[in-house]
């Protein structure tokens, strides 16, 4: 028999995990730990899914990971990054978190700092916007009050909400800036609940880094998933999801097996997943397919980017009059973005990365990078490649992208395109569907939904999500 | 099994889920919830890793039941020496 047909080992599952993004491994080491019989199907050739790395002539790329957000300090409890370590039996130790220096929003004129301790966000806006500190304050309180325990909270407008408490338009884009561009899938406006889950992962808890990076996560979780016993089956991806129209019958594998399975839970996106289900119109749901993509460039340098004055860890501009967060008609939208520099972590027992790093993130239009020949492909990424360094760098102190250009040792760049053939998130939609799936069900009563789709933002976000989809579907019986 | 046993298996149950409690000094009689920083997903997992471990089912109904050590002991007594007198 050839080989690659043997993959997966057995014929049933109890359960089988489609995808090895962060929720999914979650969710498989959960289920595993506790006993169930579980295979996980990714059809890539690493695990990650969202959240990965590659090498280019050995030097590593870390994919989606800017900051690691929901960072607390250890002996901080009933957060976020405390669920999952205990859920998991992970050591915090193993993380080698390390927390960020500090960060800032920047539009025209004015900045506002913030660091992994709340009250410094809340001095900068009383310095900044003095009239507005009453309506902040309101606004917090309706954070504090969103009942977030309930899974399938209401779909509330954010902007509405905002309004209500803050009156300045300014400050309004400049708290909206950072939540969007760190989890939003939804174009102009985002649900309160995602923004009160957001504005606690990056205003109240933090921002931290492995000093390897995403690999650090990656390492543990396989690890892990060794250690438990998940049966992993990489480079194999589903082909069909069939059922009797009640239930999932049988899972057709790009190998050619079909195997079953009592339960299955998905992290390969919710309209991905249900493209796959027999009992479905191919495009059927795909109306729900994400609209906001991103186009990263990343410039290695020599020195240190603290020896050129940029001491910030994260930071996020806007040039625009109003923030936008949609769609951009044009290849890439370069007014606003994020500038990440992962040299400027507080890393402990003073350890230093080699080289300097800065990563320039803006939103982009996945359909007009998907129609471009391979040769305009290329002239157009190097095209938006100076756009979007020049435009950001307007809000450093350098003032100029030539000096970042000039100390170059190499560079790199990836497309809304890259982020579809590698994640195969439909439409490069990298933070997954507009429309969440907060209770995780789907048409069949044995097919679930985890991850960004199910409403959780973040890998912290990402993993909690697997663990709680597989506490209620998978653990109680 | 003694009730203190079954306390102990408690307690080491507790300091795997959450390592980073300190258990030294743990009151039985005082609930659980107001000594640690234990949540529904923690109590589940007790539950859970009391069925791996050991094999003991504790049903959804009677979750309330394991609260505090003491009553964790009380409730797990019969259980523990009925799946002893199986065997």
């Amino acid at each position: 028999m050839n080989p690659e047909k043997r993959r997966p080992t057995k014929d049933h599952y109890e359960v089988v995990v489609i995808g090895a993004g962060m929720s999914g491994m979650a969710a498989a080491v959960r289920l595993s730990h506790f006993g169930k019989d579980v295979c996980l199907l990714e059809r890539h050739n690493t695990i990650g899914g969202l959240n990965s790395f590659y090498s280019i002539s050995g030097r590593k790329y870390d994919v989606g990971l800017h900051a690691l957000t929901n960072y607390v300090p250890a002996g901080v409890k009933g957060t976020p990054l405390g669920k999952i370590l205990r859920q998991l039996r992970i050591s915090r130790d193993e993380l080698d978190l390390n927390p960020q220096r500090f960060s800032r929003i920047a539009f025209p004129g004015i900045n506002l700092k913030f660091g992994n301790n709340f009250e410094y966000l809340e001095s900068e806006i009383a310095r900044e916007f003095p009239a507005q500190v009453d309506g902040f304050q309101k606004l917090l309180q309706k954070i504090k009050e969103w009942d977030d325990s309930e899974l399938d909270y209401p779909d509330v407008s954010a902007r509405k909400t905002v309004d209500e408490c803050l009156t300045d338009p300014v400050l309004i884009d400049m708290l909206f800036c950072p939540l969007m561009f760190y989890g939003n899938a939804r174009e102009n406006d985002m649900e309160f609940g995602q923004y009160v889950i957001l504005f606690k992962s990056l205003f109240y808890e933090g921002f931290a880094r492995p000093f390897d990076g995403i690999r650090v996560m990656m390492r543990m979780m396989r690890k892990k998933m060794k250690e438990v016993g998940v049966e992993r089956c990489m480079k194999l991806g589903v082909k069909t999801i069939h059922s009797d129209l009640t239930k999932v019958t049988a899972l057709e594998l790009e190998n050619e097996r079909t195997i079953t399975a009592d339960k299955v839970i998905s992290c390969a996106g919710w309209p991905e997943t249900l493209r796959l289900c027999s009992d479905l119109d191919a495009a059927e749901n795909d109306s729900n397919v994400g609209r906001l993509s991103f186009v990263e460039t990343i410039n290695v340098i020599e020195d240190q980017p603290r020896e050129l004055g940029i001491e910030d860890t994260i930071v996020f501009f806007n040039d625009a009059e109003r923030f936008e967060f949609a769609c951009p008609d044009e290849l890439v939208d370069v007014r606003s973005g994020v500038i990440c520099v992962p040299n400027n972590y507080e890393y402990s027992d003073d350890r230093e990365l080699d080289e300097g790093i800065v990563r320039f993130t803006a939103q982009a239009n996945f359909e007009a990078w998907n129609s471009l020949n391979e040769e305009s492909y290329l002239h157009e990424k190097t095209e938006w490649f100076d756009k979007l360094g020049k435009s950001a760098c307007k809000f450093l102190p350098i003032d100029s992208f030539e000096l970042i250009k000039n100390q170059s040792i190499t560079t790199d760049m990836f497309t809304p395109k890259t982020v579809k053939k590698f994640t195969g998130r439909l439409g490069g939609a990298v933070y997954g569907s507009p429309i969440k799936n907060k209770p995780g069900t789907t048409q069949l009563e044995n097919l679930f939904i985890c991850g960004t789709d199910q409403g959780f933002l973040g890998i912290v976000g990402a993993m909690l999500s697997g663990i709680t989809i597989a506490n209620l579907y998978g653990l109680r019986d | 099994m003694t009730k203190d046993d079954i306390q102990s298996i408690v307690l080491k149950i507790i300091a795997e889920i959450a390592p980073d409690e300190d258990l030294t000094g743990i009151a039985p009689e005082v609930r659980l919830r107001d000594q640690l920083e234990l949540d529904s997903m923690d109590f589940l997992d007790i539950v859970m890793e009391l069925r791996k471990q050991h094999g003991i089912e504790v049903p959804e109904a009677d979750y309330q039941e394991l609260a505090s050590l003491e009553s964790c002991a009380n409730y797990l007594e019969p259980k523990f020496a009925a799946l002893k007198a199986a065997n």
